[in-house]
This record gives structure tokens, sequence and C-alpha cells, in this order.
């Protein structure tokens, strides 16, 4: 199913990133950021779960994506490939020039470090790290010096309008604020791109929009590449793609 | 940021950190005084057997105790009709006698030549120890009985004359029996052996030029109880020595080895052992070597009995012995039960630390982190948790050790066995016929074997040394490092995936 599938994925994609993609892409235009050739993803077990099965599909530098399915059907899993936190079973996973299916643990680590942002469910903040130190932790892996990461993290979370919040910890701050924090913490390291994984999940609406704004902004200010993994359809209609995973198989919507 | 989050960690698990550190405090504290109330007995055994074969002796050789043979039996002092003196119808006799004691063995002396000549052996020094025997009295003066001339055929009961003279002045006898412990040293020769432990009190200690020469020096504890000084003269076997100076032990305890020391020479030919010595007293070249040379020495001298240092301990007995064992059984295993219990106390809160964090280093991994950095920050809070409880157990461990040391115990040790002090060694002073002896010790027709013991009080004084801190500071690493290696194993083996889905 896939290889024509995904052809007509990324070509509509492409279409959606010129209407409405940010003014300056971390990749050029047109170019893939993505590139997922026939890849499975099998858990083993007593019984062995297949969460991906022979997806492929090409996402556009700059794009934003959501991804909606039902629990079960293989959103984090695909997110997990799209992010290298994990290897596929078979099949290619190419992130910018790299193939990333099969790097060694360090490798995939450095690139989890430089190109990729997290941005999760349950925000995901060190509860004994203050604000500033948890943005201050996605730029320890890349060696940045004490000075210029305090500096790095002060802007980035004055970015997300918290620079008030900077010395408490996670404890003291509400649900939206901690999202924030994680954001922060996400594009501190001026990644290529942002994996979003239900970051309104745990948000009541107002400050669901409130996010969602404000990952859109970036996303326009910054020209990254967003996926956004989401049961909330309101969540999906503001990206310019929609994908549908079921079983393990990907559909556009 | 490594301190940073190890700090933020610490302070805000402080719950956690409590736990370990208290854990590792008391382990670490109590294996630090049960170390130093050890090394405080060994010194008191050391002490104890420093008395007898002075400083620096790392081998004794004496000869193996053989059964009782022919001329062991009692001794017979024999006096004849014209020995003692008379005066006012009395007669005071005196012999004194210079011996081996029951039971103690001799060997040939040509053995210090050899032991010298064995490598490895820095120093020898050979003695002869004896026991100087002295029998005197006062009993009426029969010969004046028998000349006189109202001397009456038996049976005749009206010219019998009551008895006259003797101790009481109506015929009666006393006698007392002197013992002295003589030990023959080489004058020359000091550096080992039981005057290498002792320091002069008064006079001089005996020169080379000694050798062959009447002189004696005296135990200052002994002398006094005789009333003997500088310039004195005792009579030994026969042979009346000039006291030149009196020792004094420079241990705690009262006495030095034995009562007199006198040229070896002498004491060979007056106790009728011409080149016998009943011990050798060897130092190594190096303690590593003491086996070594243990082991060339009972080659040499295959009928000797070679003794080292770990060897007379085991001969020390008493409370001290009974502290010792103590030590080294109960405090040794209840010190390493409670260290191993505050390992695996440490290394189990560490994993739940770990296995409570999943989703942080889940997420630190996520972010870029490498598993070394997340090893390195688990284990250095481990560490930093091991040492504070190092620290901590340091301060009560040093505290223990002070009450330990205030409270003064004093533990009674006495090496015996050992024929160095010869029979009636330095705990035997004066001995009598009544059987009582100087010093509280038992006597009595057995008094000669219980003498064959040198019994010390030595304060307990647990030492805080460069080792103990050092154990103390080794532990609270080693602990943390046990603690952190395990927790941050298993922190690397969270994959960043399966650690995000398991809280997701």
């Amino acid at each position: 199913m896939t290889a024509v599938e995904t052809g007509a994925v990324h070509a509509a994609g492409a279409e959606a990133s010129t209407e409405t993609g940010p003014a300056t892409p971390a990749r050029p235009k047109g170019t893939h950021m993505y590139v997922l050739e026939n890849v499975t993803k099998q858990y083993a077990g007593k019984r062995t779960v297949t969460a991906l099965k022979d997806v492929s599909l090409e996402i556009a530098a700059g794009q934003m994506v959501a991804i909606q399915g039902p629990t079960g059907g293989g959103k984090s899993t695909l997110l997990q490939m799209l992010g290298a936190l994990d290897r596929p079973t078979s099949g290619r996973v190419r992130l910018g020039e790299s193939d990333i299916s099969h790097l060694p643990d360090a490798k995939l680590a450095r690139v989890r470090a430089k190109e990729v942002g997290f941005v999760f469910q349950g925000f995901n903040l060190i509860p004994t790290l203050t604000a500033q130190e948890n943005v201050e932790t996605a730029l320890e892996p890349l060696g940045v010096p004490g000075p210029e990461r305090r500096r790095r993290a002060a802007e980035a979370l004055a970015a997300v309008g918290l620079a008030d919040r900077a010395t408490h910890v996670p404890g003291e701050l509400s649900g939206g604020q901690q999202q924030r924090v994680a954001i922060a913490r996400a594009l501190v390291k001026e990644p290529d791109v942002l994996l979003a994984d239900e970051p309104t999940g745990a948000l009541d609406e107002e400050t669901r929009d409130e996010i969602l704004g404000l990952l859109e902004g970036l996303w326009r200010d910054r020209g990254l590449t967003l996926v956004i993994v989401t049961h909330d359809s309101a969540v999906a209609r503001r990206a310019e793609r929609r994908l549908h995973i079921k079983h393990g198989t990907v559909t556009e919507r | 940021m490594f301190f940073t989050y190890l700090r933020r960690e610490l302070a805000g698990r402080r719950r956690q950190t409590a736990i370990i550190a208290i854990g590792m405090a008391l382990a670490i504290a109590l294996v630090m005084i049960v170390n130093a109330v050890s090394t405080g007995v060994r010194d008191a055994q050391a002490q104890v057997l420093q008395s007898v074969y002075g400083v620096g002796t790392d081998l004794t050789v004496t000869a193996t105790p053989a059964a009782p043979g022919e001329g062991d039996g009692p001794q017979r002092f024999e006096f004849g009709a014209d020995d003692g003196e008379t005066a006012d119808g009395s007669t005071s006799i005196s012999q004194s006698r210079l011996t081996s004691g029951p039971g103690s063995q001799t060997f040939d002396a040509s053995s210090l030549d050899t032991v010298q000549g064995l490598g490895g052996v820095s120093a020898a020094a050979a003695t002869l120890a004896l026991e100087n025997v002295t029998f005197s009295g006062e009993l009426p003066d029969f010969s004046a009985q028998q000349d006189g001339t109202d001397r009456v055929a038996p049976g005749d009961g009206t010219g019998e004359q009551p008895p006259q003279g003797g101790f009481d002045g109506a015929g009666g006898s006393a006698f007392d029996v002197d013992r002295v412990s003589v030990l023959g040293v080489d004058p020359a020769g000091a550096a080992v052996g039981p005057l290498s432990s002792v320091e002069l009190a008064d006079g001089r200690g005996l020169e080379s030029g000694d050798t062959g020469q009447a002189v004696v020096v005296l135990d200052a504890t002994y002398a006094t109880s005789a009333e003997l000084a500088v310039g004195d003269t005792i009579d030994l076997g026969g042979t009346d020595f000039e006291v030149v100076g009196t020792v004094a032990s420079t241990s705690a305890d009262a006495t030095t080895a034995s009562n007199a020391y006198i040229p070896l020479d002498l004491a060979q030919s007056i106790s009728g052992q011409d080149g016998m010595i009943s011990d050798l007293y060897v130092q190594a070249d190096s303690s590593d070597r003491i086996d070594a040379v243990q082991a060339e020495i009972e080659e040499a001298l295959p009928d000797a009995t070679v003794s080292t240092q770990a060897d007379l301990a085991s001969q020390v007995s008493g409370s001290l012995s009974t502290a010792s064992s103590l030590i080294s059984n109960l405090g040794l295993w209840v010190s390493l039960a409670v260290l191993v219990a505050a390992f695996l106390i440490a290394i189990l809160f560490t994993i739940q630390g770990v296995t409570r964090r999943t989703r942080e280093f889940g997420t630190l991994k996520a972010i870029g982190w490498r598993n070394g950095r997340i090893v390195g920050q688990v284990a250095g809070e481990s560490l930093v948790q091991g040492l504070i409880g190092g620290a901590a157990g340091l301060v009560i461990g040093l505290a223990g050790i002070w009450i330990v040391n205030l409270m003064g115990l004093t533990l009674g040790g006495s090496a015996g066995g050992i024929t160095a002090g010869g029979p009636g060694g330095a705990a035997m002073q004066g001995a009598d016929a009544s059987g009582a002896m100087p010093g509280g010790m038992a006597g009595g027709p057995f008094g000669a074997a219980a003498a064959t013991q040198t019994t010390t009080e030595v304060v307990l004084n647990a030492p805080v040394t460069v080792g103990v801190i050092a154990i103390a500071i080794g532990l609270a690493v080693l602990g943390g490092l046990a603690a952190g290696a395990i927790g941050g194993w298993r922190a690397s083996r969270l994959r960043p995936a399966e650690a995000l889905r398991s809280v997701a």
C-alpha cells in the first residue's frame, strides 16, 4: 500500500507546507526531513506484537504533521522511530541525510541531542531541578559551557513566557507552565525537528489552546518540522497535514 | 550541571539520603571501633610479650620440652657438721644453688652461631634462665649438747636436759627457702632479648668488660623488696655478686623479665651448664621474612621449638586473651554483618531510586544524554551518600573510640609457658617456705609452677590511627561505588523508548 500512498502523502504535505509553513524552515523547502522506507517494528514477548507494518513515509522539512489514531495503533512507536529513540525491526529511517535505523546507541544519542526536540504528554521534567535547570539539561549533552548554557536557557524560558518562573521547581508550576518549560527544553538546542507526544493531553481546554498557539508560533518563527501525536481532532485540524495510523498502517487524512 | 543535579537530587530526596547515610555511618563506626579495639588488644598483647621477650624480638628459640627425667626430682641441701655459724646455742646455716628450674630445658650454645649465620637474621642473642634457691635457717647447737659433761645414758631420765638454743631458744628450728630468678645474658649485646625492654634505674648495666666478672644487675622492684642497692652483694650459687645496677621495665609492667641478670659465661659455669643456653632471641631483617627465617631455623635446629610473635601472642591468657577472642570472633563478624547490611541497604535504595526515576532517566536519554553520563550521575550521587555516611561514621567511630579509652578498661594478661623468665620468673619475688609470695601470687607447694607465668595488667588503649581513618573513608567510597555501580548499571540498561513507554 504504502509506496504509492506515501507519495501522495508527501505531495499533499508539500503543498500544505507551501501555503502555511514557516518563513524560515530549518532545512530548505522541498527537501525531506524524514524518509521512512518499509519500516516494520515488532515487539517480542509471549506474543509478538507488530506496532508498525511496512510503513513508507516522507515528511518535508518545515512541515507540521499531526498523527492520529486509536490507542495501540502505533502512534507512539512511529514517533519513537522518528525521534531516534528506537530502531525498526526492518526497513530504513532517514533523518536528513542520515540513516538512523542502524546507528549505534551513542550516535543515536547524538542525533537526539542535536536534531530532535521532544515534548511529552506528562511534561517529563526533572522534579528536583528548577525550570531553568530543566531547560539546561538539553544543552548538557552538547557540551555547551555553563555561562552560555544559562543564558540560552533563560532566553528559551523567556520565549515561552516563563522568565519569572526560572527558579521554580516543577511542583511549583501549573500544568500549562510545566509544558511550557518542556517546550523551552525542547527548543533551547534549536533542533530541526520537534516531536510532540500528546502535548495537550494533560491540559484543560484553555491551556491546550494556549500551548497549541505557542507551538504554532514557534513552528512558524523557527521553521521547525513539527510532528504532533494527538487524540484530539481540534489539535489535529491545526496541522498542515494529518496522518492516521491504525494497526500499524499509516494513511493520509 | 553534574554538581547542580547531584546537589538537587540529594537535597530533594533527603529521606533516602539520610537512611543510606545512617546505615553506612553505623557500619563504618562499628568497623572503626572494632578495628581500634582490636589494635589496642594487639598492642596490649605485645606489651605483655615485650615484658618477657624484649623489644624487637621476632622469633624465640627454645629447647623442645622433655618429660621429667633423672635429676629433676626435689632439690636436696646437705650441710656438714662444721657448716654454719654458732652463737648463743644456735647455729645459722645458709646455702644457695644456681640451677635450671624444674622442667626447663637447655641446648647447645653453638646454636647461636648457627642462627646468626642464617639469611634474614639481623640480630640474635642467647640467654640461660636459672633459678637461685637459697636455703637458710637456724637450728640448735647440737654440738654443745653432744660435747657437754652432762651427757647421760639413754633412758636415764633423771639426767636429761631440755633442748636449748634454736630460733625460739628452746631447741626449735626454722628454715627459709628464697627463690630468685636469674638470667644469664651476653653483657655485650642488648639489641634483642629481655634487656632491650628495660631502662636503667640506678648504677650501670652489664658491659662487655663484665664477662667473667661476678657482677649482677637487679630488677629494681626486686631490689627494693630484697633491700638491695648498688654496691651490695648477693649470693647466687655460692658466689657473691656485686650489684652494679638496677633496671626497670619500660612497659606498663611492674617488673622486668627476671630478678637478676648476670654474665652468661658465669651463669653457665656456676650452674654447671657450660656451653648451654635456654633461649635464643632472634630479630629478622624484615617483617616479611619472619616466616622464612622461622622455617630456616627449624631446619637448622630440628630439635628446637621456634616461635613467632603470633605464636607467642597465642600464649597470652587471661582477660586479655578473652578480649582478643571476643574481638576476633564476635566483633569482627558483627561488624562485617552490619557492614554488609549497610551496603545492601545502600544498593537496594539506589536500585529503588533508579526504578522510581525510570521516566526521568528515559527523558534524559531522549534529549540526548549518554549512558555514561547517567551512570556517572547515579554513581556520583551514591558516592556522595556514602561519603556523607563515612563522615558521620568517622565522627561516631571516633566518639566511640574516645569512650572506650575513657572507660580505661584494664585487661590482665599472662605469658604462660615461657622459659625466658625461667622458673620463678619476673612475677616471682622472694617466695619463701611459708608459701606467701609478695605480689599476691599463690604460692605453696606449687608455687614454682605458678611462677612460670608473667601476669601483667594493661589498660586498653584503642588507638586512632591513619589506618582506622583510611578504613572509614575507604568503606564509604567502596559502599558508595558499589551502590552507584549497581544502580548505574540498572540505569544504563534502560532503553529510552521503553523507559518512556513504561510510564506513558
